[in-house]
């Protein structure tokens, strides 16, 4: 890091230490690290880096913008340890990382001289960690401490003790500014090569230079994967060597990985697969969409379905609803907070990139991580080299980085969930979800969902500028990331900035009728968006020097592919340019002309001048050789579980450990630090009754004069994929039915969204339980009629690496499917929540269980206990989709008149979960009789889809008989007035328990997180 | 006059201006949503309002201290406007970041009745370190509070990461001698929350949620009042509705009375 004399330093902290809460709060969490001494005290101070010229008096007038006089004093140009410390640490960030609170303090330095700071001024923000501890910090503490404090990919940190910083005057003055060498030109690439040199460049990419070091010989640098197979790289080679007859440009292969990656075209869910010649995604996911619209006829609901950025189905006369969830996992395996951050504010760009511009009224979120406990470290190295970050770290980042997303973009985040599994240790699966709303015709009378981009329309950019973020995303080591290069594979997102062009879009733009298409730019960048929009009309021209960067440098390629976040893509008619220029720059956002749109049929980009990319569309879409897929299938192991005798155990203590699990305890710390009720239109919110218990559905009223609801929620079950996954598949789009069933939704109004995250995708083994999953997917829905309206997969999480012993391991992801489901609901008056509300209402479960206990919390459980054998797997519960359908049909008549009291739609847990959170939600207690015919402890914790606790008022007990009567159900029991949760068979109690017991139980597992 | 205009500010991260503007017209008066760099571009058009608004949000994300940015840009461009506003019998209300704006401008609590402009209190960041979103127990003091006009205790949704008030000792002294202090935390029991959590979701001194000004014209306060608008934004509305079916989803919610008092102040 080079040390320059040219900066100046502002820090800033609070005159009574008393207020600096983060400092106590870190000070006991460093606290709980196990370090070889005690932390006595820590003391924050948030410092501001200036670069360049500026006067003693301006930075007075700096530090007077930028403290709080009432609570803050400041050091400039001078350094004084805070309090007693003996340890000084400085975190940074890296050059070219995302840093939105020095952005924010520029904007307030323009704001009050008039005019922007000078191009070689800079701010740049950082935090001090004064520190006194009880002895001095050993090199293991020190990387403990700062493991927690930053994450090495994007930050620096810089440690000092009192006597250095005293010599020194203070931390070192250091000036993150990326400086890039620049002068990078476009070269051709020789596809003329051998296959071995092919295949390094399919996988190690394009060679950049050669470093030569004395007497070594010329080590090639390469740019990272282009991700290209062999087949690919031939028919590229051919198509130049006959249709263009030259060589491909580095810019042109570059962009063709790009178009043709996994991410972008989903090669796997598009490739013949055994005797399916149309694929995986055309066959069993867009087929069973088909399938589901032809039959409903007048009734469909889809409008838009598998075109656009989201999918979007009808939600009254006047608007339409979109949805869309997304995942974003390998980033945030690497920086937690940048990768999920960057994941919510790109999955908001798809609704925002939907049609003309939908308005991002929901966000969904779902966390899948290992156990938070495990401490057992991994290594992307040989040798204890590279670190991964451990569960817990990953957890509190990805938590974070969805909050600080969500919150800042005003839009509530209502819908979401945590799963742990081992299995993700490696990799965890970052799930971000945006929901949407948008009027069906726009002022002008044009159908909001359809857009093109037309010949002669300018391409314009908006929003943030590029730099080398995300260029081949996450392939790279930490040894790159040193000195001034900046930190390419992550990113952070800034909310803010694109806040203010969603507003601009969303709320004046759109209705002002100033463009003819738009999309977002996200993986690939304007390489893909723009290639994209070209296909609507046939062609464009691109002159690549008119993007904005943020620093001067950038090889074309970069520009082309760089993955920098919050910017949009628009296609605006030339007469409209004005207009739209004029209103977005006094809303602050940068706008700019880059080309204009072609009836070609060429994508054609020149920089400066030189044309650096000419070829044919068609080529660039759909040129990649089509794949051919074989699968095997995966054996099934004949594997019985001996269950212990109910006499060996209690089920008390059982039943109790069951409400601590990591699946199924109070998620509550998560959802009450997501702003749930901006736009102010929750209904049915994420923590349910006065003693707040995780829901797991969620309903919002998006227009307040209108009595319709949209109700979401969604449905794993990765421990049953470890089995078998058409049952994963089958079960979670049951699930995700029924639990917006149970609040009232009608079948008739549900859309499902899917989302594969898989692991070693090219194992035939592997590929036959995607295709087994997919088969579910199809026939599961098609059963219910509800239409997948959006998917996405994520095909290699996988992590390998080396264990604590140096030894080679490779942790996959269970075969994972997330379903998301939609509903509109027609009366917010008729929503009812898992509550018990009433003593002495009845309880009855609707619907047949089975001893069946593989793959559920129950059998994860009775292991940890040791109960039941490591190898134990069992079966999975037998569960047929069809033979559910008259008891949904029975169920919306009566949630339709409001007959219920509650309903709780079964999943993992089973019925022990699903009464205990019943009489937990009012604190009213119950009692249930367990049938004498059913082992006890399966009746509870056995986790059979397809079933409903419900309540019902006395007086419409014989009623409710009646009425499902032809339905298979049990009647339980009833609410009680005390606490007490009384669970007997044959007349003997076999559980007695009380609403504090399991309250403090449930609430227990994630306190201090 | 019947109907008063309202003047709801946004851009820059400002994000419950629509849903406060429902509120306001719901109550009857006549709402504008105002980009900020178009106020700053013709700042008279504030007299044609009776009723200023910062609305809730994350302007400029919280970033330099939340509401601190936007306060230093609405200082330096639009101050003289903002005194003659309130300087008339006008109305302002900051809800959120609305309020943290407020209170970084000097509109809360002032300096006295008619002297604005210094920063004598701070919203900091909760004592919980972490953004908060949860509902509340409110209690009204004793004030002159235009907007709390009848109101004796509320119950609101909070959500923020900056809401801790802190004054110094005599400035707390002042603002209760002057009655500025509008709504405090209280537990479920109607007991002030003393600072503990989750009653007083943020560590406030004093549980103090809200204050006043210039005879209770200026008022800012942290909890949203606009999210708890209806009946069907209450946090118990499923289990109501299960007791009682026919539960009008239109009915007011406890929020809604803020906003009625504002525009009747004008009728």
């Amino acid at each position: 890091m080079k040390k320059t004399t040219t900066g100046h330093r502002l820090e800033i902290f609070f005159r009574d230490v008393d207020l600096d809460t983060r400092g106590q709060l870190l000070r006991d969490r460093l606290n709980s690290l196990e370090l070889s001494t005690v932390i006595e005290e820590v003391w924050l101070s948030e410092v501001y880096t200036f670069e360049g010229d500026f006067s003693p008096v301006r930075l007075q007038e700096v530090a007077d913008l930028l403290l709080n006089p009432v609570i803050h004093d400041c050091l400039i140009d001078e350094a004084r340890p805070l309090g007693s410390a003996d340890l000084i640490l400085e975190v940074g960030f890296l050059p070219g990382v995302t840093d939105n609170i020095a952005h924010s303090a520029a904007e307030t330095l323009a704001d009050a001289w008039g005019a922007p700071l000078e191009a070689d001024q800079g701010v740049y923000s950082s935090t001090i960690y004064y520190i006194k501890a009880a002895a001095a910090l050993t090199v293991e503490d020190r990387r403990l401490v700062g493991r927690i404090l930053a994450n090495a990919l994007i930050k620096r940190l810089d440690w000092k003790e009192r006597s250095r910083y005293e010599a020194d005057q203070g931390m070192d003055c250091i000036i993150p500014r990326v400086r890039l060498g620049g002068g990078k030109k476009v070269s051709l690439v020789d596809l003329d090569i051998s296959e071995a040199e092919l295949v390094a460049l399919g996988k190690e990419g394009i060679i950049d230079h050669c470093e030569v070091e004395s007497d070594e010989p010329c080590r090639m640098v390469r740019r990272g994967p282009l991700a290209l197979d062999l087949p690919s790289l031939g028919a590229i080679a051919d198509y130049f060597a006959k249709v263009e007859k030259r060589q491909p440009t580095d810019l042109e292969l570059e962009a063709l990985a790009q178009t043709w990656s996994e991410h972008c075209k989903h090669t796997i869910f598009a490739a013949a697969i055994d005797d399916l010649e149309k694929g995986l995604y055309k066959t069993y996911i867009k087929g069973a969409t088909e399938k589901i619209r032809k039959d409903r006829g007048a009734d469909d609901i889809c409008v838009s379905v598998f075109v656009d950025n989201s999918g979007a189905i009808i939600f009254d006369d006047d608007y339409l609803v979109t949805d869309k969830v997304e995942t974003h996992n390998s980033p945030s395996a690497l920086d937690p907070f940048g990768g999920s951050i960057t994941g919510i504010v790109g999955v908001n760009r798809d609704t925002v990139g939907f049609g003309l511009g939908a308005k991002p009224i929901i966000n969904r979120y779902g966390f899948c991580v290992a156990d938070p406990g495990d401490q057992e470290p991994l290594y992307r190295s040989a040798g204890g080299q590279n670190q991964a970050l451990r569960p817990r770290r990953i957890l509190d980042g990805i938590v974070d980085g969805v909050r600080v997303g969500g919150n800042c973009s005003g839009i509530p985040t209502t819908q979401g969930f945590l799963t742990f599994h081992p299995g993700y240790k490696g990799k965890p699966l970052v799930f971000v979800g945006t929901v949407g709303l948008i009027p069906r015709k726009t002022k002008a009378g044009r159908l909001s969902h359809e857009k093109a981009a037309r010949p002669g329309d300018y391409i314009v950019v908006l929003g943030g500028r590029v730099g080398l973020d995300g260029i081949h995303g996450a392939t790279f080591s930490s040894e790159a990331l040193t000195g001034g290069s900046p930190a390419t594979a992550v990113q952070i997102g800034d909310p803010i900035t694109q806040k203010k062009f969603t507003d601009a879009i969303v709320k004046e733009v759109r209705q002002r009728d100033l463009y003819s298409s738009i999309t977002d730019n996200g993986a690939g960048g304007i390489s893909c968006s723009v290639a994209e929009m070209a296909r609507e009309c046939n062609g464009c021209r691109v002159d690549l020097e008119k993007v904005p960067v943020k620093y001067p440098g950038m090889a074309p390629w970069e520009i082309w592919i760089s993955e920098s976040q919050e910017r949009m893509t628009l296609a605006v008619p030339p007469e409209k340019w004005l207009e739209l220029e004029t209103l977005l720059k006094r809303r602050g956002v940068e706008v700019l002309v880059i080309g204009e749109f072609t009836d070609s049929g060429r994508c054609q980009v020149s920089y400066r001048g030189e044309k650096i990319m000419d070829m044919e569309l068609e080529f660039l879409h759909n040129g990649q050789p089509v794949k051919r897929l074989l699968t095997k299938v995966r054996p099934s192991e004949e594997n019985h579980i001996f269950l212990p005798p109910l006499t060996e155990f209690s089920l008390e203590d059982l039943f109790i450990k069951m409400f601590k699990r990591l699946n199924l305890a109070s998620h509550a710390y998560v959802s009450t630090q997501y702003d749930f009720e901006v736009q102010g239109g929750s209904v049915l919110k994420p923590l349910v009754g006065s003693q707040q218990i995780d829901g797991f559905t969620t309903v919002v009223q998006p227009l307040p004069e209108s009595a319709k609801g949209v109700a979401l929620s969604q449905s794993l079950y990765p421990a049953i994929s470890d089995l078998d996954t058409f049952a994963a598949a089958a079960t979670a789009i049951d699930t995700a039915v029924r639990n917006l069933l149970a609040v009232g939704t009608p079948l008739s109004h549900i859309a499902l969204l899917d989302n594969f995250c898989w692991c070693s995708s090219d194992d035939p083994e592997r590929l036959w339980q995607l295709k087994e999953c997919a088969r579910a997917c199809y026939e599961t829905a098609i059963c219910y009629g509800t239409p997948f309206i959006s998917g996405k997969d994520s095909m290699y999480n996988d992590f390998r690496g080396f264990d604590c012993s140096d030894q080679p391991v490779t942790i996959s992801v269970p075969p994972t499917i997330l379903i998301s489901s939609i509903g509109v609901m027609p009366d917010i008056s008729k929503v009812r929540s898992f509550a018990f509300v009433k003593p002495g209402d009845l309880l009855y479960l609707l619907g047949s269980g089975g001893p069946e206990i593989g793959g559920s919390e129950y059998l994860a459980l009775l292991k940890e206990e040791e109960l039941a054998t490591f190898e134990a797997q069992g079966q999975v519960p037998k569960f047929v989709p069809a033979d559910q359908l008259p008891l949904y049909t029975c169920l919306q008549e009566w949630t339709a008149a409001g007959h219920f009291r509650s309903l709780y739609p079964l999943a993992q847990g089973g019925l022990a979960l699903a009464a205990g959170k019943g009489a937990l939600a009012e604190g009213l207690g119950c009692e249930l009789e367990i049938p004498a015919t059913e082992r006890s402890d399966l009746f509870l914790f056995n986790e059979y889809p397809g079933r409903f606790l419900v309540s019902v008022a006395p007086e419409l007990g014989a009623e409710f008989e009646k009425e499902f009567a032809e339905n298979s159900f049990t009647k339980l029991g009833r609410v009680r007035a005390d606490e007490e949760i009384v669970i007997s068979q044959n007349g003997e109690i076999a559980l007695q328990t009380t609403v504090s017991t399991l309250l403090t139980a449930y609430r227990s597992t994630f306190t201090g997180f | 006059m019947a109907q008063p205009k309202v003047l709801l500010l946004t851009g820059y991260g400002i994000n419950c201006e629509e849903e406060t503007a429902y509120a306001f017209q719901a109550c009857g008066a006549q709402t504008t949503i105002v980009h900020v760099n178009d106020l700053i571009a013709t700042p008279k058009q504030l007299s044609d309002y009776q009723i200023f608004v910062v609305p809730g949000g994350f302007s400029y994300g919280d970033d330099t201290g939340s509401g601190n940015a936007l306060a230093n840009k609405m200082r330096h461009t639009l101050w003289p406007e903002l005194m003659a506003f309130v300087a008339a019998d006008h109305l302002v209300l900051g809800i959120c970041n609305g309020f943290q704006v407020l209170v970084n401008l000097g509109l809360l609590p002032g300096d006295g009745d008619n002297s604005f402009g210094s920063r004598r209190v701070a919203l900091i960041a909760n004592r919980t370190a972490r953004y908060e979103c949860r509902w509340v127990n409110l209690l009204a003091a004793e004030t002159d509070s235009v907007f709390l006009d009848g109101v004796s205790s509320l119950s609101l949704p909070v959500a923020h990461g900056e809401g801790r008030f802190f004054a110094p000792p005599e400035t707390l002294a002042e603002l209760k001698l002057r009655r500025q202090i509008a709504l405090r935390y209280v537990d479920a029991e109607m007991q002030l929350a003393q600072g503990s959590f989750p009653a007083n979701p943020n560590g406030s001194l004093d549980d103090i949620a809200a204050l006043c000004a210039a005879k209770g014209r200026i008022f800012g306060l942290m909890p949203h009042p606009e999210r708890a608008f209806r009946l069907n934004q209450m946090p118990d509305w499923p289990e109501r509705l299960a007791l009682e079916p026919d539960s009008d989803w239109r009915q007011p919610g406890p929020g809604r009375v803020i906003f009625e008092n504002a525009v009747n102040y004008f009728s």
